[in-house]
């Protein structure tokens, strides 16, 4: 069915995540309606980066339900993975493969007509034509971030989790991460933002959630 | 949206062995490590076994598989760190691709690596325990590619247990050892008939058996790797 | 069930012990060619046979979770790897008391003893995973690919070192077992069965404990078990 059909980009129903003995994420119910972008907010280890896993498939819950554009995390898993678009705090990038052999990696894995030209492309989108060939071990975190993005963007997902995007990059680089975002917006996709830069992430966000200790609360 | 059409488990397989080719190639520095490190082994059986060569000689195919061992704990245990590094591999099983295509890219590049470092090995071993190979290449060949083959699929599905484990580097060798006792067995015998001869014309079991080993680990990786690697 | 697990079980598992061992030892006669040293088998083969069978469950249990994950049967397989580790080790140290004056070596590359031994090793890694993994759905989930592994890989041990062997010559001794031997071997089967299911179900509980411990925490967060997914909450924390 369509996504839009149901209203809801997000569904969390009772959701929890368990990481050995600590609950990452406990007992979460929300809904973020379709079309409309979620500012997450919470200290280190609030459970920011558990959600947007779990909204990723990377992780499953622990217990209760989650929808992701509709479709159950669980049992629809693949078709979850092709609509989202993780930005991580793991870059996702192997060391010892240039900037642009990681994008053309993942082109091929996503069955792309011309891995190599959509590369180039994205390449010169988040500024890094210059260092294509050079392999990522020697990047700049910076450099990292702005390949990630590429990474994401190859994509082409309807739905953008976003961990920290302005982490590590520089004015120019927050600039340049701000403008990628809105322009997916403008694109229709659904943005979850996950920052501690609440002014730039309420400009960018109609929705804001708040977490503390795994644990929705009113911001 | 432009949708392009989900590749399948094949060609999902190559481009991820593909790319593991390529990762060989720009650290082509740690291959030539695992090779010497392999030939350093061989090396050290004729030490700890003293300058008797007739014992050298009849125990070679044992002593060539014994490194063949040692080096794949490290190549297979490698070929993961590579993909924990930055959460590679979540990056791999998110974009998405399935999981038994991870196994089969991982299991058949090692043992293409395996293999090619026995190619490597045996000139070695026929200089420093001066076998002479009775039955053909083709044989040994073939020994070879069984053997490793066999070595690879439970050991990428241990590997990838071990590498998120506390203790991985002991812990892979201990999971491993015992289970692949039988191939190991079998590939060392194959290997003793193909470079002493076989007059009753043993090998064919050897290697019939070395197939269905293979056919149930392969088997058995390729059920069983996506529980392991997804949450 | 807690009476009859806690008392009357290990009760009757050393009535049955004590018996077997009075049979085994004064009641039954001599082996014709190994004399007394052949009494051994009374408790030598019943460990064995015990360790098979926790080995079976274990394996059993490993291919339950991985369709239907629950803790219980991650605590059986936890407690049934232990208990059969136990049992084949006792198992096999007892057979190597046995085969020193009878085959005048503690060892040898016989295939059944070969395969018992690797076996043993493949437990201990087994066990050593349990250990290294934190995570309780994780170090499910892989000791039960683990275990099923391991399973699967004990015929082919056996094959694999009968068929190394079958090129050398191994003696063997077809064994007629006398039918006054029967009864002790018996009584000793069943004594060890008893003693095996009260090691196993105090290892369950003990393991099903920890597990509990484990998933849960003190405020009431949901139902632990990896196989309700379906969430079923009672108080909804509000956004």
């Amino acid at each position: 069915m369509p996504p839009s059909s149901l209203g809801t980009a997000l569904a969390f129903h009772d959701v929890s995540k368990r990481y050995g003995r600590t609950w990452a994420l406990a007992r979460l119910t929300y809904a973020l309606p379709a079309g409309r972008s979620l500012l997450l907010t919470g200290h280190n280890g609030s459970g920011k980066t558990t959600l947007l896993r779990l909204v990723a498939t990377a992780l499953s819950p622990t217990a209760g339900q989650l929808q992701v554009l509709g479709r159950d995390s669980v049992t629809e898993r693949d078709a979850v993975r092709r609509e989202v678009g993780l930005l991580s705090h793991a870059s996702f990038l192997y060391e010892d493969l240039s900037a642009h052999q990681n994008l053309v990696v993942l082109g091929r894995l996503l069955g792309l007509e011309s891995p190599e030209d959509a590369a180039h492309a994205l390449l010169t989108k988040v500024g890094l034509t210059r260092r294509s060939d050079s392999p990522v071990r020697h990047f700049s975190a910076g450099m990292r971030k702005r390949l990630a993005i590429g990474r994401l963007l190859m994509k082409k997902p309807a739905l953008a989790l976003l961990d920290e995007p302005f982490g590590e990059l520089d004015p120019a680089g927050i600039r340049d991460m701000e403008g990628f975002i809105a322009e997916l917006k403008a694109a229709g996709v659904t943005v979850v933002l996950a920052t501690h830069l609440i002014e730039q992430g309420m400009t960018l966000c109609e929705e804001r959630l708040h977490l503390q200790d795994g644990r929705a609360v009113a911001a | 949206m432009s949708a392009p059409r989900p590749i399948g488990v094949l060609r999902t397989t190559l481009v991820l062995m593909r790319k593991d080719l390529l990762i060989e190639w720009r650290t082509r520095a740690r291959l030539n490590a695992l090779v010497f490190f392999a030939m350093a082994t061989l090396l050290l059986f004729s030490f700890a076994l003293g300058p008797d060569t007739r014992l050298l000689e009849r125990n070679a195919g044992g002593y060539l598989w014994l490194a063949i061992l040692f080096a794949s704990v490290l190549s297979l245990g490698e070929s993961f760190r590579v993909e924990a590094e930055n959460a590679c591999l979540d990056g791999v099983r998110l974009a998405p691709s399935d999981a038994r295509a991870i196994f089969l890219s991982k299991a058949l590049g090692n043992t293409a690596l395996l293999v090619a470092l026995g190619v490597l090995l045996i000139p070695v071993m026929v200089a420093l325990f001066g076998v002479k190979i009775v039955l053909g290449l083709g044989d040994l060949g073939l020994t070879l590619v069984l053997g490793c083959l066999a070595l690879s699929a439970p050991g990428t599905v241990y590997s990838a247990i071990a590498s998120n484990a506390r203790a991985r580097d002991v812990l892979l060798p201990l999971l491993l050892f015992p289970l692949i006792v039988p191939s190991l067995l079998a590939a060392a015998k194959a290997t003793t008939l193909v470079l002493q001869g076989d007059p009753m014309h043993q090998l064919g079991s050897w290697f019939g058996l070395l197939s269905g080993f293979n056919l149930i680990y392969w088997g058995l990786g390729f059920l069983l790797f996506p529980k392991v690697i997804e949450d | 069930m807690g009476k009859l697990l806690h008392r009357v079980l290990p009760g009757v598992a050393v009535v049955l012990l004590v018996a077997g061992a009075y049979l085994g030892l004064f009641w039954a006669p001599p082996d014709r060619e190994m004399g007394d040293v052949q009494r051994i088998m009374y408790v030598h083969v019943p460990a064995v046979w015990m360790a098979l069978l926790a080995l079976t469950l274990n394996f059993c249990c490993s291919v339950t979770y991985l369709f239907k994950p629950s803790w219980k049967t991650d605590a059986m397989a936890e407690a049934s790897a232990e208990v059969g580790l136990l049992f084949g080790t006792v198992g096999v140290l007892l057979g190597s008391i046995w085969g020193r004056p009878t085959w005048g070596v503690y060892w040898t590359w016989d295939p059944r003893i070969t395969t018992a031994a690797i076996m043993l090793v493949a437990y201990v890694g087994y066990l050593a995973l349990r250990r290294f993994v934190e995570d309780p759905e994780k170090r499910a989930v892989w000791s039960a690919v683990v275990g099923i592994i391991a399973a699967v890989d004990v015929p082919i041990v056996w094959f694999s070192v009968r068929w190394w062997r079958s090129l050398h010559q191994v003696q063997s001794s077809p064994k007629t077992v006398d039918p006054l031997m029967v009864l002790p071997l018996r009584v000793s089967a069943f004594a060890f069965l008893a003693l095996m299911i009260v090691f196993l179900a105090r290892r369950y509980l003990i393991a099903l404990a920890e597990r509990n411990a484990e998933v849960a925490l003190p405020e009431a967060l949901p139902s632990d078990d990896p196989a309700t997914r379906g969430g079923s909450g009672a108080s909804k924390v509000v956004a």
